[in-house]
């Protein structure tokens, strides 16, 4: 990996023994934390498109009528940006990279239980990915249905559907197959002592949301298989003309999508839950009821899924109901926010980059959160549904809540990934500047919504230009901090000082390992002794104790 | 603690020197995880039957007496006593009757073939007749009669798709037991080989009634 003055003396896992090239013990590894990093470059890179994708649709926004693309291309950026983010970056993202390198080492496992089938996930992630960007290059142009596939024009269409949703099928088999793996890890595979009660909350949160990927992805498989089945043999079952109900397609696609979003959103709050305690030096208040919660969240995020279709022309009675269990999701989420909250009352706070980004995502994903209050009130919603009010919504929690939290995260564990330090000066700017573009994009956007602009049209009424000029501005901003933080991180691991051990005080088992972590994790079996950040009196898990040194050494 | 999981855990700390080591409770678990996210898979399909035939009961009633229910009764009659030679193999394999166990399997794979044929047969006849997804005759029919043959289709011919998928996967294990990979002391892949057959069957024993037999 990348040129460095100082080689770490204790074998780890970015040594390759395998007597293969490099880059072929890269991919024919199932060591998980290979893998981790393996999806963590590809995440890199299909971000980095669906960016670049979004630059080039807000740019055309700057005037009305034609700035730089036309109409077409502008319904194939807005589809592919969506599949690409939702698809290969937000779904997958922390499960895959942080899930992946993290949990097994903080349950006290020396690796995911079935590593070959780990790799091959991999595998599938990347061609599923393959599949959905080829229509791009492809002759009758890249798919214009909306990421979301909605029949009958998703039937209709000329341009190439089929082969990004045979992408979305394989990348959703990839995710059911990563799901079985973890639920099964953690069942099977945690040390001695590490009751479910003692383990770490990332660890509760990708749990549950394996458990969701294992129980709704087959769903929107079958009804991606069912659009591809339907324009290749017009079988009907969704084509109107031929009797079919474009409505049944909805309900199937979003009992999906929708717990999709907390397949998105729970191990985004799992990172909340390990960063707090940590640089609270305190015990976090409430542990079981975060991992309840969780759990609440992933079970009560199954009955909400029409709340997508309130306009669609279901019954008033089912959107009454799916309008009030829609509320409920607020209460195991605001739980969650308070005792973060409580954690961080009294507690010995050190401000650092991690805990900055936290601090950001409360207050995003608070926005966020508030605003979805207001997009499940039926009667708003009317008023507000297809306008910008839901695009600024939405990437409040998604980015405002995941994204953020992944940055966070991979602050956090940086150190222990590559055994190196980003600079913290430049992560504390670039994180200003990134809050700073990102509700000055967004913000504007809920404006631009309620005063009735219409999401996915490339054109618009003079009077709301000034508004997007805002918004183009927030987004420069935006992405100029993006890239300082990308910088920085990927500085710091190639040529960062090096990192103590435990660079935070953290008292979860991945703190107790050296940076990078020796290839099988423990080189003596973890046993856990008592309940998990215990600040005043931690387990040192009856492992030995590592040399600490100072980070700019 | 049961025998099997003392014997396991023994297996865990022996080879935790290794990153990969045996655990079949694991690869059980696996394997039951898997299946029930098979079942969701076809549950989506179940949905729409259900929609579907409550919009269009009357075109569905009508349409499935179209179907033959010899042959489908043949089918569901091969793979019933299909999933019985599987779990039969199972416990051959498990007693250490390799021979045994070798023709256990081999009359599944049999089943499973014989269960392909008689589809073969069905679906040509129904092509032969215009029923044919997308055909002009059968578009030109009532709008519920192509539900019916597109509900049909779909889900026989992803209930066949996982016949073939099951079939390829035991004539794997056929090859290991034969190879002697597969014995009396390590039969669990073999296990879940047959727990996917069973689901297999599963599926079938809700597919037979809804299309062939409810009119």
């Amino acid at each position: 990996m990348g040129k460095s003055e100082f080689t770490f003396s204790h074998d780890n896992y970015l040594n390759n023994n395998t007597g293969k090239s490099n880059l072929m013990s890269w991919l024919t590894t199932t060591d998980h934390k290979r893998i981790g990093l393996m999806y963590l470059y590809g995440m890199i890179f299909f971000f980095g498109l669906a960016m670049l994708i979004g630059v080039v649709m807000k740019l055309e926004m700057l005037t009305p009528g034609k700035t730089l693309i036309d109409a077409q291309t502008y319904n194939a950026f807005f589809t592919l940006h969506g599949m690409i983010m939702i698809f290969l970056f937000i779904i997958p993202g922390i499960p895959a990279v942080l899930g992946n390198f993290i949990m097994p080492i903080q349950i006290g496992a020396k690796d995911v239980i079935f590593p070959r089938l780990n790799l091959m996930s991999w595998y599938f992630y990347i061609f599923g990915g393959i599949f959905a960007i080829a229509s791009l290059f492809l002759s009758g142009g890249p798919i214009d249905t909306g990421w979301t596939f909605y029949v009958p024009y998703s039937i209709r269409t000329n341009t190439n559907v089929i082969l990004p949703l045979l992408g979305a099928f394989i990348i959703g088999f990839s995710g059911i197959l990563t799901g079985i793996n973890f639920v099964t890890t953690i069942h099977r595979l945690r040390a001695k002592g590490m009751t479910f009660f003692r383990l770490p909350l990332f660890v509760w949160a990708i749990y549950a949301t394996a458990w969701i990927q294992i129980i709704a992805t087959p769903v929107v498989g079958i009804t991606i298989v069912l659009v591809i089945v339907e324009r290749l043999f017009s079988i009907g079952i969704f084509d109107p003309a031929l009797g079919g109900d474009p409505l049944l397609f909805q309900h199937l696609f979003w009992i999906y999508s929708h717990p999709a979003v907390y397949i998105m959103i729970l191990p985004a709050m799992g990172i909340v839950s390990e960063i707090i305690p940590t640089f609270a030096k305190r015990t976090i208040f409430g542990y079981k009821m975060i991992a309840y919660s969780s759990l609440a969240i992933a079970f009560i995020g199954y009955f909400v899924w029409a709340h997508h279709m309130f306009n669609s022309g279901i019954s008033d009675l089912s959107r009454m109901i799916f309008s009030l269990i829609t509320f409920l999701v607020a209460i195991p989420s605001g739980i969650k926010v308070f005792n973060w909250v409580a954690t961080l009352y009294k507690g010995s706070i050190v401000f650092k980059t991690p805990l900055f980004y936290v601090a950001m995502f409360i207050f995003l994903f608070s926005i966020g959160g508030l605003t979805g209050m207001i997009t499940s009130s039926l009667a708003t919603d009317v008023h507000i549904s297809d306008t910008y009010f839901l695009v600024a919504h939405f990437h409040y929690t998604m980015f405002g809540g995941v994204a953020i939290i992944m940055i966070a995260g991979l602050h956090y564990w940086l150190p222990k990934m590559y055994g190196r330090m980003y600079n913290e000066k430049l992560a504390m700017w670039s994180g200003a500047i990134i809050f700073v573009g990102f509700n000055l994009m967004y913000f504007t956007m809920f404006i631009l919504g309620y005063q009735g602009m219409p999401r996915r049209f490339w054109s618009y009424l003079p009077q709301y230009q000034t508004l997007h000029i805002v918004s183009v501005v927030g987004m420069v901003i935006f992405v100029m901090g993006m890239i300082v933080m990308a910088y920085n991180l990927i500085r710091g691991a190639r040529k960062g000082p090096i990192a103590p051990a435990n660079p935070w005080g953290g008292v979860t088992l991945e703190w107790r390992i050296p940076s990078p972590p020796p290839t099988l994790n423990f080189d003596k079996d973890p046993v856990v002794t008592r309940e998990v950040y215990d600040f005043t009196n931690p387990d040192d898990y009856g492992l030995p104790k590592i040399e600490e040194r100072g980070i700019n050494e | 603690m049961s025998d099997n999981n003392m014997i396991q855990e023994q297996a865990i700390q022996e080879h935790s020197h290794s990153h990969v080591h045996r655990d079949d409770i694991a690869s059980k678990m696996g394997m039951w995880l898997f299946l029930f996210t098979e079942i969701l898979l076809f549950g989506g399909l179940f949905l729409l039957y259900l929609a579907y035939r409550f919009q269009y009961s009357q075109e569905f009633f009508t349409s499935a007496k179209n179907l033959n229910i010899v042959l489908g009764t043949i089918n569901t009659i091969f793979l019933l006593t299909s999933s019985l030679t599987m779990a039969l193999s199972i416990a051959a394999l498990q007693r250490g009757n390799k021979k045994l166990s070798i023709a256990f399997i081999i009359s599944t794979l049999g089943f499973a073939l014989g269960f392909m044929i008689i589809k073969y047969f069905e679906w040509t006849a129904k092509f032969a007749h215009g029923i044919i997804p997308g055909g002009e005759t059968l578009t030109s029919r009532p709008h519920g009669e192509v539900i019916f043959y597109g509900m049909y289709f779909s889900m026989t011919g992803l209930h066949a798709i996982h016949v073939i998928v099951g079939a390829v996967l035991i004539l794997f294990m056929l090859r290991f037991v034969i190879k002697g990979k597969l014995n009396k002391d390590n039969y669990q892949r073999l296990e879940n080989a047959g727990l996917y057959w069973h689901l297999v069957d599963l599926i079938w024993i809700f597919l037979f009634p809804l299309f062939y037999l409810l009119h």
